[in-house]
């Protein structure tokens, strides 16, 4: 149990930041209680971070938004950054990303802000120690759940941070990750979506425009949801009886502009929905600033399913 | 069921790469859940480590499993064979029935004058009216522990507020449209307020978390505010919670 697992004061916040959380996998198997199930937006590069700080898979990590984050280590840490490019610097030297690295005692980790990508995945070997909510430490502010509180607070200048003392090996020998797993997020991506049930309902004018349009990404976005501006999509059904939604949903309000779900969604809701997003685009789609442009693509779940478990594939037991 | 089979009930459609939605009904009907329940219970049997989450609403089940146990198409058929032979929950189902001690007031159900107003009813009515049916909870949702329940009386239909209300204190009772629910945790909201319910609604420490689940039955039980108080209920007026 992780309650008896011996754990040690390892970090001090000397800056909060905009946005830190603390994400586990998420919460599960309560979303029928209208609970959401939180995690990390981009669960392509927690998985990484987590990988190649020798951390089995669930670990808790620090998804670092947008930047501003200063912290000191107390003691010297094996740790791995993945994801977004936040400009960090170890004492004013960048860090190298997807790779595990040394935090010295007494060193800054300072984060700037975007240089490609959103949020960043801050694994410590060993994982950050949390009391479970629920099951999860996954943070939700909106539901007061999870964090290193357990209530689903922010960081606050001073905390400090508590890491499970490692035990035994890493899990994985790999300490660097290759080329191609590592994602530079400035590219406008082609988002995978697999198309629902109202998709016919949509006007065949919409649907071509739904599949042939740079879509903007809105500033209204945060971990609930990704709203995309361009053209007015229409549906002959304005709205549902409220009715579960899938992580990656892709709702169509009557203003006609999609909103993409992601992990802090509502766990019901009423409007009609193109369909869902791979798991692995939804990731993609959470690290895409305000003003870059994506594309949908409609495909079959088989090769979506293929790629999903190679990707789980080099994680999880 | 007979008719078209695209259009046909139950239907399977697609909610991602590790989701399907259930769809059982068109309309809202309390005679629904008995069905949506016992769907859900025989997912766990089935699915058993392969389940994630199951999401049951007004008229619908959405089944969450894991793709990497599951092709959506042997969770596909999982779900056909379970249709196939779906009895409903007998007695309506085997929800609990639970009561919930409200304080009809004005002072913590700041929206009674005016829906007494909009119904053309008296307060006393309006209280009558709510507090005397038993309902359903048709889905849990918005945040953890709400449940939306209903049908209510007809002549109590009511829109929500033009502009929802910052924060509804902890407890409060409302309706909107022909539902009713009881606010868990202070949230923004824009139903319209009755009262206000001393029963914990959700608590993190309690086993099932959630006092209400989808298919209870619920009555709204009107008490004093002595008792209100003596149950633990807060009856700092609206206007002083902030």
């Amino acid at each position: 149990m992780t309650a008896q697992r011996k754990m040690e004061s390892a970090i001090r916040v000397h800056r909060s930041g905009p946005l830190a959380l603390l994400q586990d996998r998420g919460r599960f198997g309560v979303r029928h209680l209208g609970v959401t199930q939180g995690g990390p937006a981009d669960l392509y590069s927690w998985a990484w971070a987590n990988y190649l700080a020798g951390n089995p898979w669930g670990t808790a990590s620090l998804e670092i938004t947008f930047g501003g984050l200063q912290l000191v280590a107390e003691r010297d840490l094996d740790i791995a950054l993945a994801g977004a490019d936040l400009g960090a610097t170890l004492d004013g030297q960048p860090v190298p990303l997807w790779q595990r690295i040394t935090w010295k005692e007494g060193q800054k980790l300072a984060f700037a802000s975007p240089v490609s990508g959103l949020r960043a995945y801050l694994s410590v070997r060993g994982g950050f120690a949390a009391e479970p909510v629920m099951g999860s430490v996954a943070t939700v502010g909106r539901e007061q759940l999870g964090g290193f509180d357990g209530w689903g607070s922010k960081l606050a200048d001073g905390d400090r941070l508590a890491i499970y003392t490692p035990e035994g090996k890493a899990v994985a020998g790999m300490t660097k990750a290759p080329d191609h797993a590592r994602k530079d997020f400035r590219e406008s991506p082609v988002l995978e979506l697999l198309p629902g049930a109202q998709i016919g309902e949509f006007t065949g004018r919409s649907l071509y425009d739904a599949f042939n349009t740079w879509w903007r990404v809105d500033d209204r976005a945060d971990r609930m949801g990704v709203r995309l501006l361009g053209p007015k999509l229409q549906c002959r059904i304005r709205s549902l009886i409220s009715e579960g939604i899938n992580l990656g949903g892709v709702q169509v309000p009557p203003d006609g502009q999609p909103i993409a779900l992601l992990n802090d969604r509502q766990t019901i809701g009423g409007y009609p929905r193109l369909g869902a997003l791979s798991p692995l685009s939804a990731s993609r789609l959470a690290q895409c600033l305000p003003g870059q442009e994506v594309r949908l693509r409609a495909r079959g779940s088989g090769p979506v399913l293929d790629e999903y478990r190679d990707f789980l594939g080099n994680f999880r037991p | 069921m007979t008719g078209n089979p695209a259009t046909a009930l139950p239907r399977l459609e697609s909610a991602g790469l590790d989701g399907w939605m259930v769809r059982l009904f068109e309309e809202i009907d309390e005679a629904n859940l008995p069905w949506i329940t016992a769907l859900a219970r025989q997912c766990e049997a089935a699915f058993a480590d392969a389940l994630v989450d199951l999401v049951p609403s007004y008229t619908t089940l959405l089944v969450v499993f894991d793709p990497v146990r599951l092709s959506p198409s042997e969770a596909r058929q999982k779900l056909a064979g379970l249709l196939v032979a779906l009895e409903p929950d007998e007695h309506m189902g085997t929800g609990q029935i639970h009561e919930l001690p409200t304080f009809y007031d004005p002072s913590v159900g700041p929206d009674l004058d005016r829906v007494a107003e909009h119904t053309g009813m008296t307060v006393a009515e309006v209280i009558d009216c709510h507090s005397r049916k038993t309902y359903r909870v048709f889905a849990l949702g918005f945040a953890p522990g709400f449940a939306f329940m209903g049908l209510t009386d007809p002549r109590l239909e009511c829109p929500r507020l033009d502009t929802p209300r910052k924060k509804v204190p902890v407890g409060s009772v409302a309706i909107a449209a022909r539902q009713t629910a009881a606010y868990p945790t202070a949230t923004p909201g824009g139903w319209n307020l009755l009262g206000r319910t001393s029963a914990r609604l959700f608590d993190r420490e309690r086993e099932g978390f959630s006092l209400l689940r989808v298919g209870d039955e619920v009555r709204f039980v009107s008490v004093s505010r002595e008792e209100f108080e003596r149950q633990g209920g807060d009856t700092t007026p609206m206007e002083a919670t902030g």
